[in-house]
């Protein structure tokens, strides 16, 4: 075992901190959930892609470094120790382009992922339908084959950004003879098109970027397919293990997450009231390092050759309620200030902490509920019958 | 970066898992429980001569040299076997302390003795009759008690398998080892040992009543069906394999910045020692549960995983005594600890 940097890695880490230093703005953006501040990020997307930080892990020709999964996690631990701002463009990054590596086209490939690493061109997911959630196979969205494309009619909705995005991507049914995880094909869909409509929603933490989006004969042409039609299920979940497992949540988050209660701590702790917190603390920190230590443990394993598999749902329950934790004790030793919120005179760190408490919530529930990761577990790692 | 066991570490942990299995099934744990040691001692003997107990020993004193990163790997097949003897004591805790203090004392002890030790004042000694000498901790001084059983006041340990003493109050002046600011630190040292070393047997232990259980739930059938094809049950246990997974890495973490001599070695510790603690502690409860009422009954294995847990995890301090420790670190120092576990 070795936990020492390469030379190469060491200079990357030097580059990017002495990067961070000078460029991360010194007050932080407004979320990047509302109009103003997603026009604030897009900005801050753009300087990122300029000194090409904004996808250190794709290669040089779509507008990365080539970076491997070491740099990826020094990248992350840099990012969010320098307070650097969330990114807008996470979706399409984490989510949509993984799959494009793997089944795009490299039409594809070159339209969109240049486009993406830019934030020229945004892009929000749209899995879920009011009555397909963790049931995402009953969904009933359709598309049609028509001359030159698919016309596509239905709903998508908690489609994050989606406000304020320029396309989505996600499955819809393009065989009704076929049921569940058959006859779905994985379609990009320009939110620009005709007979696309975007209704905003709020969130509970009252950013109103959710939106849910309407398609009614909706013109999409084949070369926004990915992979072959009928067969998006599998498209889909070819990178969804690297959703729950490394790519989306990476532990430099948290360990930023954990200094900053800390720090937290040593400002007010002489004010809380029960002394039970510290522990609690403590506790968490303590999570926040298991985390870390787990996902230097996956990339070694990676690096060799192996899959995350199965255990990756382990991971995502556990970095989503380790954040709920990290959150959970920062508003504790808040005390009644606690429940106030961004632009309240006399919020601490304006708000950040409840606000942060309301996007950890999230967690648990997106990219798959975790119920839905415990049965994965179960089933899939403890190998317990399905029913 | 690398940060995985390597071919070698996992052959030998090959090695070891098969003797233990030949050696230390449960039904040795059983017989150790109700005070027949024969077979434990049998164990113990093939331990020893697979070189184990020497294993942090220098080889000026016949030892392997080998590391914590090593050992863990050894620690946790012996928590999945429930191995009734002081390994953790012997291997991680006396033979490296007396190999710096007083090394004319190893080479019996890793010939295929044993030795317990209780490096603080409220320790309690574990297998005190199973060994050759009793190793205590006292301000900044270590003595060696010969013949522990004759010293100490037995009780009535939780896990019969786990015969349980308090040492002597006033050391005899004759059992000192030595003294000094240096015994101090190799005193803690040792403590932070035993606490990683205790820490993979936890995650051992763990992971047998997970592994049983599971087994247990594919065929109990009620209702009509496996018990594990229950959500309420399958989310049970996959808390249980969560904890355990995100327990392990803490344990070799620790090991690795102590082989290293890391400053910041003692928080990696706490950090493993907290969470392999509530991860067995958890496993047990749930186990327990997601087995009924067979479970709570002594006639069934699991008890014997479960009682070895719960004196395990009170061992070199639980987790609320290690979350203690790290927060007077983490929260009362006068800069924030510097660079734990960041990539540097």
């Amino acid at each position: 075992m070795d936990l020492t940097l390469s030379d190469s890695e060491r200079a990357f880490r030097d580059e990017l901190r002495d990067w961070l230093a000078e460029h991360v703005p010194h007050t932080p953006l407004p979320s990047g959930d509302t109009r103003e501040g997603f026009a604030a990020h897009l900005q801050w997307e753009r300087t990122l892609a300029d000194a090409r930080y904004s996808v250190v892990s794709w290669p040089e020709e779509y507008g990365g470094r080539g970076a491997g999964l070491v740099e990826w996690l020094i990248f992350e631990e840099e990012y969010w120790r320098a307070g650097a701002p969330n990114r807008v463009t996470q979706n399409g990054i984490f989510l949509l382009a993984p799959t494009l590596f793997e089944y795009g086209t490299d039409e594809q490939k070159h339209r969109i992922l240049p486009a993406m690493a830019r934030a020229e061109y945004l892009w929000a997911q749209a899995w879920s339908e009011p009555n397909a959630g963790s049931d995402l196979a009953s969904l009933t969205s359709r598309a049609e084959r028509v001359d030159g494309g698919w016309k596509v009619n239905g709903q998508k909705t908690w489609c994050t950004r989606g406000a304020f995005c320029d396309g989505v991507f996600g499955l819809f049914r393009s065989d009704p003879e076929q049921a569940r995880h058959r006859g779905l094909t994985y379609l990009m869909v320009d939110l620009h098109a005709d007979g696309v409509t975007v209704r905003p929603v709020e969130r509970l933490d009252g950013d109103e970027g959710f939106a849910e989006v309407f398609f009614e004969d909706v013109f999409v042409p084949d070369r926004d397919v990915i992979g072959e039609p009928h067969r998006g299920w599998y498209v889909a979940m070819a990178t969804a293990s690297s959703e729950r497992g490394l790519s989306l949540r990476s532990p430099g988050r948290f360990i930023a997450t954990a200094d900053r209660l800390m720090a937290l701590y040593r400002e007010r702790g002489h004010l809380a009231a029960d002394p039970g917190v510290r522990a609690r603390i403590v506790d968490a920190w303590m999570r926040a390092q298991a985390y870390n230590a787990f996902t230097w443990q996956t990339v070694t394993r990676m690096r060799a050759g192996h899959d995350l598999g199965a255990a990756a749902s382990a991971n995502k329950v556990f970095w989503s309620e380790l954040d709920v934790a990290l959150h959970d004790a920062a508003l504790e030793l808040l005390g009644p200030l606690g429940a106030l919120d961004e632009g309240a005179p006399d919020a601490v760190d304006d708000g950040a902490w409840m606000r942060g408490f309301e996007f950890a919530l999230a967690g648990p529930i997106y990219a798959g509920t975790n119920q839905i990761q415990r049965n994965v577990v179960a089933e899939r790692v403890l190998g317990l019958p399905r029913k | 970066m690398h940060f995985d066991f390597d071919d070698d570490q996992r052959a030998f942990r090959d090695a070891i898992r098969g003797i233990l299995a030949a050696e230390c099934p449960p039904e040795v744990v059983r017989a150790a429980y109700e005070g027949d040691r024969t077979r434990a001692d049998r164990a113990w003997r093939a331990l020893a001569d697979a070189g184990t107990l020497g294993l942090l020993a220098p080889e000026s004193t016949d030892g392997l040299a080998l590391g914590m990163v090593d050992a863990v790997m050894l620690f946790e097949e012996a928590g999945r076997s429930a191995l009734p003897a002081p390994f953790v004591d012997t291997v991680a805790v006396a033979v490296p302390l007396l190999a710096e203090l007083d090394a004319a004392r190893v080479a019996p002890i890793i010939a295929g003795g044993a030795a317990c030790a209780a490096l603080d004042a409220d320790a309690l000694l574990a297998y005190p009759a199973a060994c050759d000498v009793a190793l205590l901790g006292r301000g900044d001084a270590l003595y060696a008690v010969p013949h522990p059983a004759e010293h100490c006041a037995p009780q009535t340990s939780v896990d019969r398998a786990t015969p349980l003493a308090v040492p002597p109050d006033d050391p005899d002046a004759a059992w000192l080892v030595a003294q000094g600011p240096h015994v101090s630190d190799a005193l803690d040292a040792a403590f932070d040992r035993g606490a990683v070393g205790t820490a993979a047997v936890l995650v051992g232990l763990a992971q047998r009543m997970l592994d049983m259980t599971a087994e247990y739930a594919k065929v109990r059938t009620q209702f009509g069906r496996p018990i594990g094809g229950f959500q309420s049950v399958k989310h049970m246990l996959a808390d249980a394999y969560t904890a355990i997974a995100f327990a392990r890495p803490c344990v070799a973490r620790a090991a690795l910045a102590i082989d290293d001599d890391e400053p910041d070695a003692i928080l990696h510790v706490s950090t493993a020692k907290a969470l392999a603690s509530d991860a067995a502690d958890r496993t047990a409860k749930l186990c327990l549960q997601a087995h009924g009422a067979i479970g709570y009954t002594t006639e069934y294995d699991l008890h014997l995983y479960m009682k070895r847990a719960w004196v395990d995890a009170r061992r070199y301090g639980d987790a609320a005594w290690h979350r203690a420790r790290a927060a007077e670190l983490l929260l009362d120092g006068d800069a924030l600890p510097a660079r734990t576990d960041r990539l540097a």
